[in-house]
């Protein structure tokens, strides 16, 4: 596996691909509130909300298989509402021999908070798969997010990938090294532990070592230790249109939950 | 301010581990010399090129640059003076983007956002990445991370261009379009290096250092072609100033610098 897969963003040169950072980042979190706010059984808003996610997907032009894969990855954190399939009181569906019994409504409740945590996911997916992160560090700093904090992130997701790779060639060396003339010998499990443990402390210190060379670097060009970055251009009149229109028609989707389901 | 100067007078330095980089180096650099630091590895190359930025200070002696003394006081006029690049560019690319990468100093140095842009695009273009300034740092080669390493100081305009090892792990070609773009750039030049065919194209100075110490400042081609010299302190002979004078019996027992020839 290479280091770029780390990476969510797939280039491309899509509708979404194309639209401005400000408006994704703006109508995805729009998107994720409105979901949020949707109350049990308002399933016509959740199904307006799967449609409105679908297309979106659909004009990302982003594989099924990836989004799938990686949308797939919010099942196990369903998990956590499953007990509610037994404890919301209704109409029984099952029983289970601990005298657990399982109710329709539960069953809806689970089924409620799971779409809804799959479509958020599904759209924060969408909104990585076609945004670098750089440029959504860009909108978030934009829109008063600390520049320190931002300024870490961006270092983070900078250097995230030269320690995988950092890892990735420390791995390489001791499979290299790793060679054995009897079958099955190997080192007992304490000594390759010892060793996974000396590689964790060599990954430290290189770490270490590099943000020393790279604060290094930074001094080098004038930094005084205040994280500066230049302004962002205003958003089209197009844009502001799109985000307007987009934050109205989420705004309505979530009050007709609410009002009608709530 | 004198422009485009380095001098340094009888500099030491001392790592806290107790090892000894430096030891009384003393150098004079003219304003436009391209100048090349030579030596073996732990001579104090680099450790000396991080004295001429601020980002060491000497123990004992004294650095100026650009007629200017090297302290705290004058920080910040000296880096924007001195352009440093650093042998690994993942320690000189670190943030998000190439465009803000090359635009850090220019937006340090406190310009306004029209000229940071007009920088960008002008140290772009003079390494031959127009196009990649939405670029992630990341994502790139080697050669090119290189080639946005050295925009990112060239956008300082700097008076001197300090380069640690600018042609290290490079492909020829990429290695070839670094020569061509080290010799056509004006400022002051102080390159350290081991590739000793990069020197003899690009520098007219060469200065040997090791164990801290200057053991020869002079010409490339006589300070590299003295074969004796260069193997005492760890060196070779360029490939580009030996004669074979037997080419086809495997061995080089007549040699002579070009110009000798």
């Amino acid at each position: 596996m290479t280091t770029a897969a780390l990476d969510p963003y797939r280039p491309g040169d899509s509708l979404l691909h194309q639209l401005d950072a400000r408006v994704k980042v703006g109508l995805a979190l729009g998107f994720i509130l409105a979901t949020a706010l949707a109350p049990p059984g308002a399933w016509p808003v959740l199904m307006l909300l799967l449609a409105l996610a679908l297309a979106v997907v659909i004009l990302a032009e982003l594989r099924a298989s990836f989004v799938l894969a990686r949308t797939a990855l919010t099942l196990p954190f369903a998990l956590a509402v499953l007990p509610s399939l037994f404890t919301v009181a209704g109409t029984p569906l099952f029983s289970l021999p601990w005298g657990w019994t399982a109710t329709w409504e539960g069953m809806l409740r689970v089924a409620n908070v799971a779409i809804k945590m799959w479509l958020s996911v599904l759209v924060a997916l969408t909104l990585t798969a076609t945004t670098p992160f750089t440029a959504i560090l860009v909108v978030l700093r934009g829109w008063g997010l600390p520049k320190l904090l931002t300024a870490i992130l961006a270092l983070t997701w900078r250097y995230l990938f030269v320690l995988a790779e950092e890892a990735q060639r420390l791995m390489r060396a001791r499979a290299a090294r790793s060679g054995h003339i009897v079958q099955g010998r190997g080192g007992s499990l304490a000594w390759r532990a010892r060793v996974t443990g000396g590689m964790v402390g060599n990954l430290l210190l290189r770490g270490t070592d590099r943000a020393e060379r790279i604060y290094s670097a930074m001094a080098a060009r004038g930094y005084d230790g205040e994280p500066r970055v230049l302004a962002q251009p205003p958003l089209t009149v197009r844009n502001r249109a799109l985000l307007v229109l987009g934050s109205i028609c989420l705004t309505l989707l979530a009050l007709a939950g609410i009002l009608f389901w709530g | 301010m004198h422009h485009n100067t380095i001098d340094v007078e009888h500099v030491s330095f001392t790592y806290p581990d107790g090892h000894v980089a430096l030891q009384d180096v003393s150098l004079h650099l003219s304003s436009s010399e391209k100048v090349a630091l030579i030596g073996p590895n732990g001579a104090g190359k680099s450790t000396l090129l991080l004295h001429l930025n601020g980002l060491l200070k000497p123990q004992t002696g004294r650095i100026r640059v650009c007629g200017l003394d090297v302290c705290d006081d004058n920080l910040g006029v000296v880096r924007a003076a001195v352009g440093l690049v650093f042998q690994d560019p993942n320690d000189q690319l670190f943030c998000p983007t190439v465009f803000e990468d090359v635009a850090f100093g220019p937006l340090y140095q406190g310009l306004p956002e029209a000229d940071i842009r007009a920088r960008v695009t002008a140290a772009l273009e003079a390494v031959g990445m127009e196009g990649f300034a939405a670029r992630s740092s990341y994502r790139l080669s080697l050669g090119e991370k290189k080639r946005i390493a050295l925009a990112t100081v060239l956008s300082l305009r700097p008076q001197i261009l300090v380069l640690d090892e600018p042609s290290a792990g490079l492909d020829p070609r990429a290695r070839r379009s670094l020569i061509q773009l080290l010799t056509t750039v004006h400022p002051t030049l102080l390159i350290a290096s081991h590739d000793l065919e990069l020197v003899l194209e690009v520098c007219d100075r060469v200065i040997l250092l090791d164990e801290g110490r200057i053991v020869v400042d002079g010409d490339p081609r006589e300070t590299m072609g003295d074969v004796a010299l260069m193997e005492v302190h760890g060196l070779e002979r360029p490939h580009s100033l030996v004669y074979h004078a037997e080419p086809h019996q495997g061995r080089h027992s007549e040699v002579a610098t070009e110009r000798e020839i």
